[in-house]
């Protein structure tokens, strides 16, 4: 903690970056912090209720950030994987940016607690499953000491996704459709999402209106839908969706779910290099074409 | 209501190969089951899966989508981009439970009238054994379905 402290205060004090996003301590528990004065870098913290995906304030829709002058932003190894999603759809410019990685040993699944709790197979966050990325790349300046591997969730994303296939058609419909219905159309999944960064989105396009803006069921469905779809081979996996959704729909099960399919279909995994192209846009002479006549 | 259920398909289909085709399927006189909206586009690449999504919310019982073969794409590789995101598309709506066999995708190039009729006549009779797609139509608010049997 005091090596990222310090960090922070050498960048700011020297002029490297005049912003540093990062995590602190709040009433409720651990919250984002943005430090501009060097002498406030003491606020900085990094522990396990430091699940906020901060990458998502370097959305170039988020204005308020904006400014003259380089921005620090500390990182977990898998949040990193979000601002090399960023710099492969150039909406950021690395030169633009310094990176602080923090060594994670896995983060629990609320930020909000009072100290940080030891982790267990029931608090941990579903994204540390099989974390791949124990070492933050990607970044320019790595603090903390090596943590141990965090423990693996009770249940997986994965085993949820398998026992919902394992359903029939019309019970697995049924199961979306009363989630979909809960849906109030808040828009908090996209807003807090660090890849949906289109300037105008199409669920609030009018001419033609695509999809219903009111909550009723049927604008729910096809909102919930295409924002899965939107960012099939560019979600990360960072859950933050599903951590804010005001009324509990499961979207990390679609979001894992269209994980797997890139996966299985293309050969893609979410990959903290910015040169290695998103699947969606690209293509191969041979890829699999079962399902078409 | 009670008469009897005729499936409603919508087609999306390519300018260059499929609309040619099914043309060809018409000058042709292929005798062809006469339940299915033809849209044409550009090219499949043009086809947004939201143009299923509203489809299905207009009342379609089932879309086709067709395109040109690959390797014949009139732009080179717009069929390649739809056919990853088709992929996906249709393992996303088999995931929440809508029935895959609801949409049709294939490759109809600008001389197999024949294989249009068939895309077509085996579209039909599936979705007519499948039967309306109900479940999508109930998403609609109440004054909406009332609605849904004057478009």
């Amino acid at each position: 903690m005091k090596e990222l402290q310090e960090l922070a205060r050498e960048l700011l004090a020297g002029g490297e970056v005049r912003l540093v996003v990062g995590w602190e301590d709040g009433r409720r528990g651990a919250r984002p912090a943005f430090v501009r004065d060097p002498d406030d870098a003491g606020r900085l913290i990094f522990d396990n209720r430091c699940v906020h995906n901060l990458a998502t304030y370097l959305d170039p829709r988020r204005d308020h950030l904006a400014g003259p002058g380089r921005i620090a932003l500390v990182v977990t190894g898998c949040d990193a994987l979000a601002v090399a999603g960023l710099l492969r759809e150039h909406q950021v410019t690395r030169e633009d940016l310094v990176l602080i990685g923090v060594r994670c040993g896995g983060v629990l699944e609320t930020p909000d607690l009072p100290a940080p709790q030891p982790l267990t197979p029931e608090t941990v966050a579903p994204r540390c499953h099989d974390c791949p990325v124990r070492e933050p790349r990607l970044v320019d300046h790595v603090v903390g000491e090596p943590l141990p591997a965090p423990p693996q969730p009770a249940v997986t994303l994965d085993q949820r996704v398998a026992e919902l296939e394992a359903l029939p058609l019309e019970e697995r419909w049924a199961f979306w459709r009363d989630q979909f219905a809960k849906c109030v159309r808040c828009h908090a999944c996209r807003q807090v999402c660090p890849l949906c960064i289109c300037e105008r989105c199409v669920a609030e396009k009018t001419r033609p209106q695509w999809i219903d803006p009111a909550p009723h069921p049927r604008g729910t469905v096809n909102w919930n839908l295409t924002r899965a779809l939107h960012l099939a081979g560019r979600c990360v996996g960072c859950g933050e969706c599903e951590r804010f959704c005001p009324v509990g729909i499961p979207l990390s099960l679609l979001n894992r779910k269209l994980q797997l399919v890139v996966k299985e279909r293309f050969d893609h995994v979410p990959s903290d290099d910015p040169a290695q192209p998103a699947p969606i846009g690209e293509y191969r002479l041979d890829d699999r074409e079962e399902f078409i006549r | 209501m009670d008469e009897a259920f005729e499936p409603r398909i919508v087609a999306f289909v390519c300018n260059w190969c499929t609309y040619t085709g099914a043309d060809l399927a018409g000058t042709s006189r292929l005798p062809m089951a006469s339940n299915v909206r033809v849209i044409r586009l550009p090219c499949t690449g043009r086809i947004d899966p939201l143009f299923i999504l509203k489809a299905f919310d207009r009342g379609a019982d089932g879309v086709i989508v067709s395109g040109c073969h690959p390797a014949d794409c009139h732009y080179t590789a717009g069929n390649y981009h739809a056919r990853r995101r088709f992929a996906v598309f249709r393992d996303l709506l088999e995931f929440v439970g809508v029935d895959p066999r609801r949409v049709t995708f294939s490759w109809v190039s600008a001389s197999e009238g024949a294989k249009w009729r068939d895309v077509v006549n085996d579209t039909v009779a599936t979705v007519r054994e499948l039967g309306p797609f109900t479940a999508w139509r109930e998403l609609a608010p109440a004054d909406a379905t009332a609605r849904a049997g004057e478009r």
